[in-house]
């Protein structure tokens, strides 16, 4: 059975029972809307939820984008000095102690209503797990690898100078992009998260703005046609750089495929 | 002519030596003054049991190891042995991201040059991986990957090849001609070749070591007769097997 039909039958048998709870219950609309009433809610507001939709899509991209690339940075510069691994590590863990949550308000404070903040916070949110993950792969490079290069960039003279970063290069980087991947997806699912409590603390667009606004206006079918696009976003974007990696890591066989 | 492309560029053979090799392990000594000759153009196999020190030996002298110490190691000619040294290991070692080709062309890539491309397929023909240079290793048998790595092995055209039972993880057929392979194109070559397998030892061994006791000592060399490979099915290759068998298990 493919993704897409499995995706049709949970999303029905969720649907289903939504509807379902709601008839049940005979809840009122404002506080759980049947699924029917978010669609009706949905396609009646469909340019204003795609205007908001368009800033938190921004949001996430841009701040996926400079995450990574400045976790990727930060692993290989960690990897490749000993001494910065040796004293910012260990900050860098304590960093995470700290719930980055917790910063949204100093972020809007500091830079602003618009975009920038939202931006520093998605990439905030997912520089750790990029940072860990690729420095966790270029750790672990397998020693007989190593050991091959070692012999083939010796000279006469003893280990060549050029011999590390060839090996970083050559070895070590490319070794380590299944566990880079692995974070990356992390990153993917965390990064709307990270966008939307930006928007929370302080906006004036985005969907985590207009899901506030509409549960102050008690439009909770709008709130949760909001949330709906956000999930598709989300799903989307997610699934969409699982497939890119798949396809760019082809040496990288998912043994649970098959099971 | 493949055979003449391959050959032709191949450095001069020079011998190696080794004084005082040392290797201890909790401070226990698995060997200590241990001396090592290799022969220049021959093939010299090493034979021992396991956790005798072999492996670490070989890798002493391809300046991999950590903890093996050596008082004195130089080539034949009195310069250095590292650089000149072509090492294959147990595993492939083959990088999964990497085609055969691009594999096979490793070594100039790590040294910033540019790889010869027409050797490197002249090297895979030899092999008979030619069809397959455009593959990754997870498509290729457990034997194809061994010829791979041979065949990048004898890319690198150093003087010394050290390999490290380059053939003990192929089932019995496989390891047969593989060894036939690996004669004929290390023929010529100074080699030092770490098995655990007698028969093997016997088939490509110009002279056969074995490392035994503890701490270990190096026998005296066995030199059996006839040209290298010997036929497997030798009788008298059997019959030194067994004393080899019996000189290990003591």
């Amino acid at each position: 059975m493919d993704i897409a039909r499995r995706s049709i039958i949970s999303l029905a048998i969720l649907l289903t029972g939504w509807q379902g709870l709601v008839w049940i219950t005979n809840v009122e609309p404002f506080i759980l809307p049947g699924p029917w009433l978010v669609l009706v809610s949905l396609a009646g507001h469909l340019d204003l939820i795609g205007e908001h939709a368009a800033v938190t899509l921004l949001e996430i991209l841009l701040g996926l984008f400079f995450g990574s690339v400045f976790g990727i940075l930060s692993a290989v510069s960690l990897s490749w000095f000993p001494h910065v691994r040796r004293w910012l590590l260990p900050l860098l863990v304590v960093t995470q102690a700290i719930p980055v949550f917790a910063l949204a308000p100093v972020l809007v404070l500091w830079l602003g209503y618009g975009l920038a903040s939202k931006v520093m916070m998605a990439s905030l949110i997912i520089f750790f797990p990029v940072t860990a993950a690729f420095l966790d792969g270029l750790r672990q490079t397998e020693p007989g690898w190593l050991d091959l290069a070692q012999t083939m960039t010796a000279t006469t003279a003893g280990a060549a100078k050029s011999g590390r970063w060839a090996m970083l290069r050559h070895i070590r980087i490319p070794a380590a992009l299944p566990a880079l991947a692995s974070g990356l997806r992390v990153a993917a699912s965390v990064a709307p998260i990270g966008a939307v409590v930006g928007e929370w603390v302080g906006s004036s667009a985005g969907l985590g703005y207009l899901m506030l606004h509409a549960n102050g206006r008690m439009q909770i079918d709008l709130l949760f046609a909001a949330l709906f696009v956000l999930a598709v976003i989300a799903v989307t974007i997610y699934f969409t750089l699982d497939w890119l990696l798949r396809r760019l890591l082809p040496w990288q066989p998912d043994s649970l495929a098959h099971d | 002519m493949p055979a003449q492309t391959i050959n032709n560029s191949s450095p001069p053979a020079i011998g190696v030596e080794l004084r005082g090799g040392a290797l201890a392990f909790n401070e226990r000594a698995v060997f200590k003054d241990l001396d090592l000759d290799i022969p220049a153009g021959q093939t010299t196999c090493l034979l021992g049991a396991s956790g005798v020190g072999k492996s670490s030996l070989l890798r002493l002298i391809a300046g991999i190891s950590p903890e093996a110490t050596a008082l004195h190691l130089s080539a034949s000619d009195g310069g250095p042995v590292s650089g000149r040294i072509s090492y294959m290991d147990q595993r492939d070692l083959l990088l999964p991201w990497l085609n055969v080709l691009a594999n096979v062309t490793l070594g100039a890539r790590l040294r910033g040059e540019t790889p010869d491309h027409q050797r490197a397929m002249a090297l895979l023909a030899r092999v008979g991986l030619e069809e397959e240079a455009q593959a990754l290793p997870s498509a290729l048998s457990g034997g194809m990957r061994q010829r791979a790595a041979l065949a990048r092995t004898l890319m690198e055209d150093r003087a010394v090849v050290l390999m490290d039972e380059p053939f003990s993880a192929v089932d019995a057929l496989t390891r047969l001609r593989l060894q036939d392979l690996a004669a004929e194109l290390l023929a010529g070559r100074t080699t030092l070749l770490v098995t655990h397998d007698p028969l093997e030892a016997l088939r490509l061994g110009h002279r056969i070591l074995v490392l035994c006791g503890d701490p270990a000592h190096m026998s005296e060399p066995l030199q059996p007769a006839g040209a290298v490979p010997r036929p497997a099915d030798d009788p008298d290759l059997h019959g030194l097997a067994a004393g080899i068998l019996r000189d290990l298990a003591a």
